[in-house]
């Protein structure tokens, strides 16, 4: 077991009050790769880990932009440059009746760019994590929520990482190991 | 593997009290091991029985569908001046159907309204089935559906000729489609937790496969939760115009014409009122079996049915005074057509339709005011079943506007053949067979939403440090 390459350690925690404390705490100690495993989203944990506001929005709103442009200008090409016909005696680019498409044009592009924003952003679509095929996975999609050391940062050492979780009370704290040296 | 076991060294005592922590624990577990057991059971006879059933119409509505590509859409009642039947009727029919799980998921989510939680998932799932199945009129109707892109679409085409941008129909195509595809991103978005919670119960290995696939390797880690959460609130936020623009476009279909009765400004809220309307009939009727069946009385209580029956009643009276305000602006803008064309709508040929919608929609939904008949099932049951019944018919009013035109002489009343009833009944065939798929394979309440307004589940003292 000991020749096994440990990518981490995990403090699993039973109430949110705990794991807010205790990811101010690593928060302090100035870790930079880690991360809480929550079974449902924690209000007040992006504080407390000190995470850097999510650019979501600006996302959402440039592809809007852009979708609702694309489409009053296609919709304007096709109607008054390409082939013009008139239709009721209006303007060949009577923008008022293109308004309800360029409208759902931007919803639409929105829409596609919040999804592949969100996918990009959250790295979904990756299952290579030494949580995976892990029982803790399960406890931490269920109940239970964990604090992540990642054994890639500067700070971590396996009896430091230990020290700092049970200082903060954790009772249940386990080794993860890299996934590739698995023995089942 | 075997995780070592757990440090017993630690240095102090927990911060919080460890009886509240283990309440909030087995809670949690039970929310999952509640919401999850439908998904982990074989079926039973019931829902063999039911789906059996769905099928049923399932195959009744292929047939129809296919009955009416080989031999065309002249095997409907369809006629002139009456060019649109049953299948704009149940294209409507069903779009409204489905706003009512956008009211739940987005509006109610924005308006943060706590008791959307429970039955949020299982509306976006009728949403979407709704929305499905509606598409399906549309289609046939074009004939031809292998060629529909041509029509639909802006595509470069041999005639080099665009679809024209300033009809309503072509801006159906592009709000329901939107609709469509925002629906389903919004809907997936909020699986993924869940999927993921399943992927980890599960025991079979094709189980946690399936599931592990779909839930894209979710960890609830905290730094995806923090974008997760901000896209599932740009999701509604974008759905909320969304819903009231495509009834609103949809309702342009029947108020940008010059036909008498289909040249209205009243159409727009009026059709979203009586989406929602219809939408929350259609969600408590199947709620009512669901709760019951999967026995969830807990999760979705008698607290949620009388919301959704008040919500019921708030936009039957906005129908209500719709209808009232038709015959007003019939009768006030003193046009000769206008008038006789309401008249007609409530003596004429279909005045039978006209009195089961105003009965339906109008006067049974009454009985809500009295709270004993919204928290009771055996009560509310018959009223939003009727509400169901009513809506369809209002659209069907609506639509038969069209066999007393301008000029008698083309007048023409509109039989339904045996396609056009095959087609409407199919139709929910169609849609009981997805939704009771999904009813077995996803979780039908929103499983993370759920844990997270459970007693406890957030830390105290605020949201903020």
């Amino acid at each position: 077991m000991s020749d096994r390459k440990v990518v981490g350690i995990i403090g699993l925690f039973d109430d949110p009050d705990s794991l807010i404390a205790a990811a101010k705490k690593v928060r302090d100690t100035g870790y930079t790769k880690w991360d809480c495993h929550t079974p449902y989203p924690v209000h007040g944990l992006d504080d407390a880990m000190g995470l850097k506001p999510t650019p979501m929005p600006y996302i959402t709103i440039t592809a809007g932009l852009i979708g609702g442009a694309l489409a009053m200008y296609m919709m304007y090409w096709m109607s008054a440059v390409d082939y013009p016909v008139r239709i009721g005696g209006k303007p060949y680019f009577s923008w008022p009746a293109f308004v309800p498409i360029t409208f759902e044009a931007f919803v639409l592009f929105a829409g596609l760019a919040t999804m592949g924003g969100m996918i990009v952003l959250t790295k979904l679509g990756s299952w290579a994590s030494p949580l995976h095929d892990n029982d803790v996975m399960g406890e931490v999609t269920s109940s239970r929520m964990g604090v992540v050391l990642d054994a890639d940062d500067e700070k971590f050492g396996e009896d430091s990482a230990r020290d700092l979780l049970g200082e903060v009370g954790c009772q249940d704290i386990r080794v993860l190991y890299a996934a590739d040296d698995e023995e089942a | 593997m075997n995780p070592p076991p757990p440090d017993s060294s630690t240095l102090e005592e927990p911060v919080v009290d460890s009886s509240r922590a283990a309440k909030l624990q087995a809670d949690l577990r039970k929310l999952d091991a509640d919401i999850q057991a439908p998904m982990e059971s074989f079926p039973t006879q019931r829902w063999l029985g039911a789906f059996g059933l769905a099928q049923i119409g399932a195959v009744i509505f292929l047939i129809t569908f296919v009955y009416t590509i080989a031999r065309g859409i002249g095997v409907w009642g369809n006629n002139n001046p009456v060019g649109w039947g049953f299948a704009i009727t149940n294209f409507v029919f069903w779009i409204g159907i489905g706003h009512a799980g956008t009211l739940i998921s987005a509006i109610l989510y924005l308006l943060r309204q706590k008791w959307r939680t429970p039955i949020a998932r299982f509306a976006e799932a009728m949403t979407i089935f709704a929305v499905i199945v509606a598409l399906q009129f549309p289609l046939v109707h074009t004939g031809r559906p292998w060629l529909a892109a041509y029509w639909l679409l802006p595509l470069p085409n041999a005639n080099n000729i665009w679809v024209n941008f300033r009809s309503p129909l072509l801006w159906d195509v592009f709000a329901v489609s939107t609709y469509a595809l925002v629906s389903i991103m919004f809907w997936y978005t909020g699986l993924i937790p869940d999927l993921a919670a399943a992927r980890d119960r599960a025991q079979h290995r094709v189980r946690k496969l399936v599931y592990g696939i779909l839930s894209l390797g979710w960890k609830g880690s905290n730094r995806a939760w923090q974008h997760y959460e901000k896209a599932y609130l740009l999701f509604a936020g974008l759905s909320t115009p969304l819903v009231l623009s495509v009834h609103s476009v949809v309702s342009f279909d029947f108020a940008t014409s010059v036909i008498p009765g289909w040249h209205t400004t009243i159409f727009p809220p009026y059709f979203v009122a009586g989406a929602v309307f219809s939408g929350f009939a259609m969600v408590a009727t199947l709620i009512i079996i669901m709760r019951k069946y999967f026995k969830l009385q807990h999760v979705i209580t008698l607290d949620h049915l009388d919301l959704m029956n008040r919500i019921v009643l708030v936009t039957s009276l906005m129908v209500g005074y719709a209808y009232m305000m038709e015959l007003f602006i019939a009768w006030y803008s003193g046009v000769v057509f206008e008038r006789f064309a309401f008249m007609n709508r409530a003596m004429g040929s279909y005045g039978w339709a006209y009195a089961i919608m105003v009965t339906c929609n109008v006067i049974l939904p009454q009985l809500l005011w009295f709270k004993k008949i919204r928290r009771t099932i055996k009560f509310m049951y018959p009223i939003v079943i009727a509400v169901n019944i009513g809506m369809w018919f209002e659209r069907f009013v609506i639509i038969m506007a069209l066999h007393r035109d301008y000029l008698p002489s083309s007048w023409h009343d509109f039989t339904p053949t045996w396609v056009d009833y095959g087609m409407l009944i199919g139709s929910f065939g169609l849609f009981f067979t997805l939704l009771l798929l999904f009813c077995r394979f996803l979780p039908t309440v929103a499983i993370a939403e759920a844990k997270m307004d459970a007693p406890g589940a957030q830390p105290t003292g605020g949201h903020h440090e």
